[in-house]
């Protein structure tokens, strides 16, 4: 509980999404509107799943452990479907704004690609994701206090720390797969996204056996971050070119010398 | 670093009147609009022209409101329970110096249809005279076509023009929010109870829901009403020419923002962290940050330094109101006042509609309130009769946007300018050519600054939620503040800015720090995530 466990967790937490955001977005103004837009699609999200929850517990028996317990279970199913509702929403307004776009300016390229809108969108839902909820527990972790006194565990703030950051880079993937999955029509796709989107929420569950939980979430986001790659048109071949610093369009289009 | 001055300097010497800043700065508070495409128009206006022109239709909103809770906290701050006079924002009425520089995006107004500007242009066929804005009334009304086949190539310019102009807004509203969290969350001064303004003489100490609730809407008549009262006056003092006890009056009220209650805030934030500090180092620094304010803000400066200051003093107001404000009545104050933006830019006989209207007849910038601009560069290009280039003198804000060259919107009949042309004197910056697309910069009225950060310090400091609300009320906000500017893209006349960012940061605050945040606690509790 001190500064060195704030900066910690929150350079855990918030690292890779914000050099992300520092190299990628920053520079370019559409995408750092469109991600704003997404992180408040979001908080929208969040709002209407939360008023849902708060008329079904001021309906229901308060003194009840664990019918409280049950409803905000009930609260994170309903969110998580709300969300991935919410970023189809949001795909559908980009969709038509884009089309509205293209017919006034004819012309054929669109001053942003779909999935640079995919990716953005996915990261702004996962940075307001990912603050939501994680930024109060940060502030606490500057004040004085003993973690776990309890009989809690020990590794609360480590753990939310790493849980978020595996939040936040899953939204990113999901985005990408699941604007890509609309753009080509398979529904399945969409529809693994929200299960994928669900086992890693009701994985949370188990919290605080933080094997059950932070293990299979982190895997969950490999295998998405593979498949998100590979959706956006990524190969092996490709990751072998960038790495070796062979990949010629990638450094003409940054006019960089090999 | 590149001074204001030398935009001016330099202006005076482009007697040539480039068609591509016409467009340019046409667009520019209409950058939305694809009924601007002045690509082609074919004689040129001199990019001052247009900016200052267009600066006719600045943030007139913001500039009666500052201006009213400025006199009238002027006028009565003696009267105030603690020293603290509560200093609104003030208006400053800038040279055409400020004003050629930078187009005003206004996010309050943007006048209708570039065509009626131009009509308004064209018939004011002003003598000149030493005013700049003159001369560039006559050189303006020479000529508007608007090509509307560019209006395709404008659209997707004006989309990215659109996005850096919302993002060159974003900035600096963020910036202001961040530094009033950062002082609520951390100096307790401003979230203790240390008396009310005048303006809200009803305490919120009572015993009841009803009279509390009673009691705060009384506060916001009045407040409402003082500056209904002040805007009126602005006006009236406006359309009789009373220029002189309007910039005294700006004078003055910057003066106590810069000294009177920086040293204040000095003073809490040195209590907050225990550090001694002697009186004459105190002195020397509070006079040398006002000084140089003073001169930045009323004169010339560097652009950051001058962008630095209007967010400091906009941060320090907005801390005035957090602090002076009760709780029930700042929201509804802050209900009221986005209401009361909403009739005066919309309805006819709204006097913020009046005072624009004034303006534009004398074609005369109207005060550039205090009003944050942000950047400069424009660029001199070459019209279609003349051959001559034209240096070009820039301020560039970043060299971002120097590089910028969209080759691929050039104009086909269109002369692109040569950089490198340096201006007299030192101070010179060469730009790439390029066109159009430069930086025109933006200007929104501080009072929009204020009252947003005061509805997230607010947030900050009252909500239970804490940082949850916070965060919400910003997003909200900023998105607000982007809706608002794309209402305008798509309406094409003017629109208050505050409604919808205030709209939304109510709601946001109010559904968050109840639905929300119980939510959230719970999940948190549990570890559970969403």
């Amino acid at each position: 509980m001190t500064a060195s466990v704030f900066f910690g967790c929150t350079f855990i937490a918030f690292g890779p999404a914000i050099s992300l955001f520092l190299f990628t977005i920053a520079r370019d103004p559409l995408r750092v509107i469109f991600l704003i837009a997404g992180a408040f699609f979001w908080l929208v999200s969040l709002l209407l799943s939360s008023l849902v929850w708060f008329i079904a517990v001021q309906i229901s028996n308060k003194e009840n452990a664990s019918v409280q317990k049950g409803l905000l279970i009930f609260g994170v199913v309903l969110s998580v479907l709300l969300q991935e509702t919410f970023r189809f929403g949001y795909y559908k307004l980009l969709k038509r704004a884009n089309e509205g776009l293209m017919a006034l300016s004819q012309e054929d390229a669109m001053p942003i690609s779909i999935r640079q809108l995919a990716y953005v969108s996915g990261l702004g839902f996962g940075f307001m994701s990912g603050a939501f909820s994680v930024v109060n527990i940060l502030a606490d972790s500057l004040g004085p206090g003993t973690v776990g006194i309890h009989g809690d565990s020990q590794h609360y703030f480590v753990s939310s720390a790493f849980m978020t950051m595996a939040i936040i880079l899953l939204h990113m993937f999901w985005g990408v797969v699941f604007f890509d999955a609309c753009e080509k029509k398979r529904w399945w796709a969409v529809v693994i996204v929200v299960l994928s989107h669900l086992l890693v929420s009701c994985l949370s569950f188990l919290n605080p056996q933080y094997e059950g939980s932070l293990i299979p979430a982190y895997v969950v986001m490999c295998v998405m971050g593979m498949w998100a790659f590979s959706s956006a048109g990524g190969s092996l071949r490709n990751l072998k070119l960038c790495l070796t610093c062979r990949d010629k369009d990638f450094l003409l289009a940054n006019h960089r010398p090999r | 670093m590149p001074w204001r001055f030398d935009a001016f300097e330099a202006y005076k010497f482009c007697a040539a009147v480039p068609s591509v800043h016409r467009r340019t700065i046409a667009s520019v508070p209409r950058y939305f609009h694809t009924l601007v495409a002045s690509r082609t128009t074919h004689l040129g206006t001199l990019t001052p022209l247009r900016l200052v022109t267009s600066a006719h239709r600045c943030p007139i909103a913001s500039v009666p409101r500052c201006f009213n809770t400025l006199s009238a906290s002027s006028l009565l701050n003696i009267t105030f329970m603690n020293t603290s006079g509560s200093e609104e924002e003030f208006c400053n009425e800038r040279t055409s110096l400020m004003t050629t520089e930078s187009p005003p995006l206004s996010s309050y107004h943007v006048e209708t249809g570039i065509s009626s500007l131009e009509d308004t242009q064209t018939k004011a066929r002003c003598p000149i005279t030493n005013e700049s804005n003159n001369r560039e009334a006559r050189h303006e009304g020479v000529s508007v076509e608007r090509d509307s086949t560019a209006d395709s190539e404008d659209e997707e310019m004006s989309l990215k023009y659109g996005a850096k102009h919302v993002i060159m807004l974003f900035v600096p509203v963020t910036l202001c929010m961040i530094v009033v969290i950062a002082t609520i969350k951390s100096v307790s001064f401003y979230t203790e109870k240390g008396g009310q303004l005048i303006y809200t003489p009803f305490t919120e100490d009572t015993t009841s829901v009803g009279q509390r609730l009673l009691n705060s809407v009384l506060n916001t008549l009045i407040m409402i009403s003082v500056i209904v009262v002040m805007t009126i006056f602005l006006v009236v003092l406006y359309k009789y020419r009373c220029y002189k006890f309007i910039h005294g009056w700006l004078i003055l009220s910057s003066l106590m923002l810069l000294f009177w209650f920086s040293f204040m805030y000095l003073g809490e934030v040195f209590k907050t962290y225990n550090v001694a500090m002697d009186y004459p180092t105190l002195a020397l620094v509070i006079w040398n940050f006002g000084a140089v304010g003073m001169v930045c803000i009323h004169w010339k400066g560097p652009l950051q330094l001058q962008q630095a200051y209007l967010i400091m003093i906009s941060a320090l107001m907005a801390l005035v109101f957090i602090k002076y404000l009760p709780e029930w009545s700042a929201w509804v104050i802050l209900g009221a006042i986005s209401v009361y933006d909403l009739i005066a830019v919309l309805c006819p006989k709204g006097p913020l509609r009046m005072l624009v209207e004034t303006a534009q007849e004398r074609n005369e910038p109207i005060f550039p309130a205090l009003i944050y601009s942000s950047a400069m560069i424009w660029m001199v290009g070459m019209t279609e009769h003349s051959a001559v280039q034209q240096p070009s003198h820039q301020e560039t804000n970043s060299d971002e946007e120097v590089g910028q060259s969209h080759h691929d919107n050039t104009e086909d009949n269109r002369n692109m300018v040569v950089p490198e042309t340096e201006v007299h004197g030192a101070q010179s910056r060469t730009t790439s050519a390029v066109e159009l697309e430069e930086e025109r910069g933006i200007k929104l009225g501080l009072g929009d600054f204020i009252f947003y950060s005061v509805l997230v310090g607010k947030a900050s400091a009252t909500a239970s939620g804490d940082w949850n609300t916070t965060l919400a009320c910003f997003v909200a906000i900023l998105i607000g503040l982007c809706l608002t500017l794309l209402l305008l893209a798509i309406f094409k006349k003017a629109l208050p800015a505050l409604p919808i960012s205030i709209t939304f940061g109510l709601v946001f605050y109010f559904s968050t720090d109840n639905l929300v945040r119980p939510f959230m606690d719970n999940l948190a509790a549990h570890q559970f995530y969403i």
